[in-house]
């Protein structure tokens, strides 16, 4: 990765913050912490990764990516609009009673999101099942799942991924953002999912383990997934929730709860002086 | 009635899934380690890729269903009623239902025929749940004949389709060359206008039966073979609450929730108009062969008899 292209992801991620920020606030509700852990994640995902056209939404050939805790909706919203799916000023009508933008992801509103999620466990199902019918359609498609560590108590995940190892799915990859808080506590307390990486190794998926906010170890964890064959990937990646805000992070409050007037200004402020240095670095 | 050659809906499904599948490409059969029960078996057999067992896992089964209709095939997804209603039914209300996927749910094992293995396995309770769910059709095959019409009618129905067969092997009363089946029209098998007696899945015969038995005694019943729980012909039970002035439901569910409920619903709002429902009434079933228990629950002819007889009476 070059400077400049980390430089440009690192622009993007930071759009995509202040975008949570936006909506998050607009919304007056909504899940701020596990949307900003993301973030680095979903600038990358839609900017690096995926093969996708803003323009063709729903172009057959498309990767595509299933939210699995869907409750991060204002991350891949705002993702998407950055990225020229929808108007990044449409973002602060998250939740409200006449916008599209629906509190969990809603495949038939909002354009770009391939499956309508919300309900812990299912994603992941929905995304294998993609996997698997662009496997016998022999289409070359990718599928991209993002889960929390706090919904790996559902147990359907764990069907769904048996599922994944057992049908090879080596177009699948799911993402596990490990921020180790969910909305009644640290996940170690609350229901223990760890350890993450040998419980995925041991259900047939090719591991790796990542920083989530380094994006050069994103670029090596993708370089992975599409060099494995035969197995599907897994890539946990340890991240911060509230990541980028600097009142928000490490903070299981934060989990779904919206910034009011005076957090939001905080907020934009630390982001725009973030961005301000990116820029600088040009 | 004269004797008729019996068939399970459960091998029609499977039949039907095979002639299915010979036709287009785009259907893929789901099974969750039932596949000789359900019968998807039967597809699996002339098309062995497009047969995906998911293992003892339904919620995962629905949902990749659901996945796999994002891609633009055909899913069908097929368990035990009480798994694929019951057990995944936040899976297909979220997953299948919200999206308005074209996913196609093959439940077999409907309601207390299921027989020997008793109350956890006889779902009379499918009809309540998927009817729930918004955009949700529900079909509930009589015969051989119906049910691979059914089967046929979902796939080319575009969204979410629910389909009830049965594990007993049941006359097959329709004659397959003057058959033809519409998603949401009921077809009236009798004529009369002292009772009409409007039933579902394997009381329908039963309901032919009766009428032949009323008929001796002079009492003449309209009986509506209702396919489609939801959306309900209600121009067709609105008509027959019309002419006939007293109804009796009948079905292999609970008297909650189902086809007697979603006709007094349309009566009492449209109609009012006297009514008796026949249906498994808030208890659970037990083990036993499924002609007995069929009698133990008043799923039979000669009750819809009584039940008539009473009825007129009043």
């Amino acid at each position: 990765m070059t400077n400049e292209e980390k430089r440009s992801l690192a622009i993007a991620a930071c759009k995509v913050r202040m975008g949570v920020i936006e909506s998050t606030h607009g919304a007056k509700a909504g899940h701020p912490g596990g949307s900003l852990s993301a973030a680095d994640m979903f600038a990358y995902l839609y900017n690096k990764e995926m093969r996708i056209d803003p323009a063709n939404p729903k172009s057959p050939d498309r990767d595509r990516f299933v939210l699995s805790k869907g409750h991060t909706a204002p991350g891949l919203y705002s993702a998407l609009a950055n990225r020229g799916f929808f108007p990044v000023a449409d973002l602060p009508t998250l939740r409200h009673i006449d916008s599209y933008l629906q509190g969990h992801p809603n495949m038939n509103t909002v354009p770009g999101v391939d499956m309508s999620t919300g309900s812990l466990g299912q994603g992941v199902s929905a995304a294998a099942g993609m996997a698997k019918g662009a496997k016998y359609l022999g289409q070359d498609v990718n599928v991209y799942t993002l889960l929390g560590d706090g919904e790996l108590a559902e147990g359907q995940c764990w069907e769904a991924f048996m599922f994944a190892a057992h049908y090879h799915l080596d177009n699948f990859c799911a993402i596990i953002d490990l921020n180790g808080l969910q909305i009644d506590g640290p996940t170690k307390e609350v229901m223990n999912t760890a350890p993450v990486d040998e419980k995925m190794a041991a259900f047939g998926f090719h591991v790796v383990v990542i920083d989530g906010h380094d994006l050069e170890q994103i670029e090596s964890a993708f370089a992975q997934f599409h060099a494995c064959t035969d197995k599907p990937t897994a890539i946990i990646m340890s991240t911060t929730k509230g990541k980028g805000v600097s009142f928000m992070e490490g903070q299981a409050g934060w989990h779904g709860k919206a910034p009011n007037d005076a957090e939001y200004a905080a907020a934009m402020a630390e982001l725009n002086a973030a961005m301000a240095e990116l820029e600088a670095q040009a | 009635m004269k004797e008729m050659k019996k068939i399970a809906t459960r091998d029609s499904y499977g039949n039907a899934l095979v002639e299915l599948g010979k036709a287009h490409e785009n259907v893929v059969v789901l099974d969750a380690d039932l596949a000789n029960a359900t019968k998807t078996g039967t597809f699996k057999k002339a098309f062995p890729e497009r047969h995906f067992n998911c293992g003892i896992a339904e919620a995962n089964m629905v949902t990749v269903a659901a996945g796999l209709s994002t891609m633009g095939l055909v899913p069908f997804a097929s368990s035990f009623a009480m798994f694929a209603a019951g057990r995944a039914f936040e899976q297909v209300r979220n997953s299948i239902g919200y999206p308005h996927l074209n996913v196609k749910i093959g439940a077999t094992h409907g309601g207390i025929s299921v027989g020997e293995d008793g109350a956890s396995h006889q779902c009379c309770e499918d009809f309540a749940l998927m009817r729930s769910i918004p955009g949700m059709v529900v079909l509930s095959p009589s015969d051989d004949v119906e049910a691979k019409a059914a089967v046929k009618a979902a796939y080319e129905w575009d969204g979410p389709v629910y389909i009830r067969f049965g594990r007993l092997a049941v006359p097959v009363y329709h004659e397959e060359e003057n058959f033809s089946f519409q998603i949401g029209k009921g077809e009236q098998l009798t004529q009369g206008d002292d009772v009409a007696i409007i039933a579902t899945g394997l009381m329908v015969y039963e309901a032919l039966v009766a009428a032949e038995l009323l008929q001796a005694q002079g009492i003449h019943a309209r009986v509506i073979n209702i396919c489609t729980i939801k959306p309900l012909d209600e121009e067709l039970v609105l008509q027959a609450a019309k002419e006939c002035g007293k109804v009796i439901t009948c079905e292999e569910h609970s008297v909650i929730g189902g086809l007697g409920e979603a006709v007094a619903a349309v009566l009492s709002e449209k109609c009012p108009t006297p009514l008796r429902r026949i249906g498994v009434n808030d208890v659970f079933g037990h083990s036993g062969p499924a002609a007995a228990l069929l009698k133990d629950f008043g799923l039979s002819a000669e009750h819809i008899v009584e039940v008539a007889q009473a009825f007129l009476k009043d």
